[in-house]
């Protein structure tokens, strides 16, 4: 038997997942109308590559990926664009965003698919491919693109895959019911990626409520190859976190403030493994999911496979909806999920659960009492923090001591307020906190970039007059030392007809230039370079004899040693006529 | 549709402080019934007084802070305070001594610094601290147990309780006291020589220590409160007096299972050093909190100038809980070391 470890705290709510398990999975249809928002995902939105009236067929591209870190989208049916503009979206903050509207034909029409016939003629590079062009994302709820988390680090090699088949919310059953209807799927999305990344071990592990899910896969895995194994663990939330589940089965700790693949670990959820499966071996992309509709405000509740972009009146009411009973909707879980403002919101690649309860099963939460400082939080803290002096700290909001005991480490997970006898909303808290540190942090890496930002520009402002000064006197010193030489020839000659000469010679010069071949017109440049050089040296001697300013002095080095190397590449250019 | 719109959690468990206090009151009652039965109704006069004083002080605090009255008195908080300082006064004491004890407690040590859970003392342990100060005479004279003289009734506990100087001259020193002002006799003479020692420790005190181990682990069982902070001071007196214990001399300290049983050491592991508000947060803290607590009640009882010690460890300790939570801090997920010095 393998050695299953624990991690500190956790809790044990009510689990509520037989009532959607009754029914197996049923399929939603197709609404009259699907919303697309082009950020279901982690990272930059999708960029739209339908116009408005284009009549698109199911599975057709209709987003594609804009950015490293996002994905593409497509057509969930077939049917007519109709819009491309804001959309309320299911989002903690009741956000519109833009989505693109389809009016759906009811043909449910496929644009012609490419599967691959053996994935292992491929390789790893073309696969990732094909799953990001597949627009997969996490399912399990955080939505990052699944291509890139497969991609890993460089050079980081991946001993342990795991595959989260947890599920320890209470409510949802998304992932158990695709578990017992779907193992086949799941092990050959498994085999798919142990192509790309060639672990050691595969590990799936799923929570020890959900027998029927572990006797499927395991009689699902018993033809796979060696190297997987099922794990069955206690029950206890929250073990579905990626953190949580990765010391469960392998006793280690995801480094704070790094990533699983840090420590050779690649967690995968089970949808999102049934999704690689359909986009390598179909080629179909990620538009439907499987969605838990629950609560005891349905009638029926169930497990729906889902088009994305359905609005989740259309799958409530399928369920048996009963708006009078409902004080909120859920999408999520009681212990993580968001509130939603309405039920026109679309399902998106992130929806496992749209939870409907009745006023009495999740009663609105009483007033909260002052902390007594009873401890109970921090025994429940999976991440062994001291919830209540994090809750201290918010609340008098000393950033310092927040950030000192670690509240970037919280997962959120709401352990602490489900203990809280005192009903404080702890994790509220903790979020208004780490969003007023990060908005801080931002403001002060803004203040600051436009600090350097203007130091630089003063800087700049001030070599700029630094040079123009230092030409300046470069050009005085130049015209001083001419007047010298030429009230030293004055003395012999008369500085006039010197001067007549000079310009004669020069222009007698720049004659014969014309005629001269190139490698006398080097050799002339090489000498009057020469001749500039010579003036220099002779110039910054003299200023350094005088004792001159130190500005003018630099300005008077950089020019010879300008002409130095201007010589040198004069030289070098040089055709040399002793070879000719 | 107006839909609620709230942050997650969503659910929540079944605790809530008014259940928590209600469950340590609870525990409270064996302990009492062996006190009454041995002392007489002087402790039930005790913390009936005592709870009618609490809520009415608790109640006049709450409305010159202009707090919601009936919110914040349904959270038993006070009657949790009135309960344990009945418990550890004399039995029999004057209705002002406990009347002066709780507004202490209540309006001292609870409501000027914030009310329930920001107060830094022990409510109770302060009001006792207060008496024992002011009052050294009315706090050290407890009736003799049953055995060595006659038991209050309710009726003359009462009296004792609200008539003026009825009830007098019926007092004796305790075990503890006993024990601290011995300097003659082997502990063997002594325990045959003093009428106030039972089996294992005092006469009747052994008993009612045990009916309070025995409703501490009945919290512990419901899981009011873990049990590091208890167990690390009953094995850090125990330890204490281990250590020091010469086997029965004129200057012994007394056997381990002699602290462990006497004067108010179950009651303070299980029920003073338990409160969360004012010990320290984290495991380790409180198992620190715990055994500095066993080592000064042992420290003070053996040579210090009070008998019975455990309000004046816990009440020292409070001072220290802040300082130990800075360096206990536990060692988040991921980090390989636990974090504490800024």
């Amino acid at each position: 038997m393998r050695r299953v470890f624990d991690f500190h705290g956790g809790i044990h709510p009510a689990e509520n997942k037989q009532q959607s398990l009754t029914r197996g999975i049923r399929q939603a249809g197709v609404p009259e109308q699907l919303t697309l928002p082009l950020s279901q995902h982690i990272g930059a939105p999708a960029q739209p590559v339908v116009a408005v009236g284009e009549q698109v067929l199911k599975g057709q591209l209709i987003a594609e990926a804009r950015g490293h870190v996002s994905v593409p989208l497509h057509a969930p049916s077939s049917g007519v664009v109709a819009a491309i503009a804001e959309r309320p979206i299911p989002h903690p903050s009741g956000y519109s965003a833009k989505c693109i509207v389809i009016d759906c034909d009811g043909r449910d029409q496929w644009a012609p698919l490419h599967g691959v016939a053996d994935y292992r003629d491929h390789e790893p590079t073309q696969l990732l491919e094909r799953i990001r062009a597949a627009g997969i994302a996490g399912l399990g709820g955080a939505g990052f693109p699944t291509a890139i988390k497969l991609a890993g680090k460089p050079g980081a090699s991946i001993r342990t895959l795991i595959i989260n088949g947890t599920e320890c919310e209470p409510y949802i059953t998304a992932d158990d019911i695709l578990m017992r209807e779907r193992a086949g799927d799941i092990l050959a999305g498994i085999a798919i990626l142990r192509h790309i990344l060639h672990p050691e071990q595969v590990l799936i592990g799923v929570e020890d409520n959900k027998p029927e899910a572990i006797a499927a896969l395991r009689s699902a895995a018993a033809d796979a190859e060696p190297g997987l194994e099922v794990i069955a663990f206690p029950t206890k939330y929250p073990s579905g976190g990626e953190k949580q589940l990765i010391e469960i089965l392998t006793g280690l700790q995801v480094p704070s403030g790094g990533l699983p693949a840090d420590i050779g670990i690649v967690c995968q959820n089970i949808g999102t493994v049934v999704a690689v499966r359909d986009a390598i071996v179909d080629g179909r992309p990620l538009i439907s999911r499987i969605t838990t509709v629950t609560g005891e405000a349905v009638a029926a509740p169930q497990n729906f496979e889902v088009l994305l972009g359905t609005p989740m009146q259309y799958l409530l009411d399928l369920a048996g909806f009963q708006p009078e009973h409902c004080l909120r909707l859920i999408m999520g879980g009681p212990m993580m999920g968001f509130t939603l403002a309405s039920a026109a919101v679309p399902v998106v690649k992130t929806t496992n659960c749209i939870l409907a309860p009745s006023a009495s099963e999740l009663p609105p939460p009483p007033p909260a009492q002052a902390c007594i400082r009873c401890g109970l939080c921090a025994q429940a803290c999976p991440a062994s923090l001291l919830p209540q002096q994090l809750f201290w700290f918010a609340q008098g909001k000393e950033v310092e001591k927040l950030e000192q005991h670690n509240l970037f480490d919280c997962i959120e997970c709401g352990a602490c307020s489900w203990v809280c006898p005192s009903h404080i909303p702890l994790v509220q808290y903790y979020r208004a906190s780490k969003a007023e540190i990060l908005q801080q942090r931002h403001d002060h890496e803004k203040a600051e970039q436009a600090r350097l930002r203007f130091e630089a520009r003063q800087a700049r402002i001030v070599r700029e007059e630094q040079e123009r000064e230092a030409m300046r006197a470069a050009r005085k010193a130049a015209a001083e030392q001419r007047a010298r030489q030429a009230a030293a020839k004055g003395s012999e000659d008369d500085p006039v007809q010197a001067a007549i000469e000079r310009a004669k010679a020069k222009k007698a010069a720049q004659q014969s230039g014309d005629a001269a071949t190139p490698e006398q017109q080097a050799a002339a440049q090489l000498d009057a370079l020469r001749q500039r050089l010579e003036k220099s040296e002779q110039r910054l001697a003299e200023g350094r004899a005088a004792g001159e300013q130190e500005k003018i002095l630099v300005a008077l080095e950089a020019t010879v040693q300008r002409l130095r190397e201007k010589i040198a590449a004069a030289e070098a250019a040089a055709p040399q006529p002793e070879t000719h | 549709m107006p839909l609620l719109r709230i942050s997650s959690p969503h659910a929540h468990g079944s605790t809530s402080t008014a259940s928590i206090m209600r469950q340590v009151l609870l525990a409270t009652l064996p302990g009492i019934l062996v006190l009454t039965h041995f002392f007489g109704f002087g402790t039930l006069v005790n913390i009936a007084w005592a709870c009618v004083v609490g809520l009415a002080c608790e109640a006049l605090a709450l409305a010159l802070r202009r707090r919601p009255l009936g919110f914040y008195l349904r959270d038993y908080s006070a009657l949790v305070t009135a309960t344990l300082l009945g418990i550890a006064l004399p039995p029999g004491s004057p209705w002002w001594l406990i009347a002066v004890g709780m507004a202490s407690a209540i309006l001292l040590a609870k409501h000027l610094y914030g009310g329930l859970g920001y107060n830094l003392f022990n409510p109770a342990m302060v009001g006792y601290v207060v008496l024992l100060i002011s009052f050294p005479v009315q706090m050290t004279a407890w009736t003799p147990p049953r055995g060595l003289g006659e038991v209050p009734g309710l009726w003359q506990a009462l009296q004792a309780c609200f008539l003026p100087a009825w009830y007098d001259g019926v007092t004796m020193a305790t075990p503890l006291d006993v024990l601290r002002q011995n300097d003659g006799l082997l502990l063997q003479d002594l325990w045959q020589q003093t009428p106030q020692f039972g089996r294992w420790a005092g006469l009747g005190w052994e008993w009612a220590n045990l009916a309070f181990l025995a409703g501490g682990l009945w919290l512990l069982y419901r899981r009011v409160f873990s049990w590091h902070a208890p167990l690390s001071m009953l094995a850090s007196l125990a330890l204490c007096a281990a250590l020091f214990y010469d086997g029965g001399s004129s200057a012994s300290g007394g056997s381990p299972l002699f602290h462990l049983l006497s004067g108010a050491t179950m009651f303070g592991a299980f029920f003073i050093v338990t409160d969360p508000v004012t010990s320290a947060v984290s495991v380790r803290g409180r198992m620190m909190f715990g055994a500095l607590v066993g080592l000064l009640v042992y420290l003070i009882r053996v040579w210090g100038s009070y008998p019975d010690a455990v309000a004046f460890a816990v009440l020292i300790m409070n001072f220290a809980a802040p300082f130990i939570d800075h360096y206990t801090q536990p060692r988040t997920y991921g980090h390989r070391k636990p974090r504490g010095e800024t």
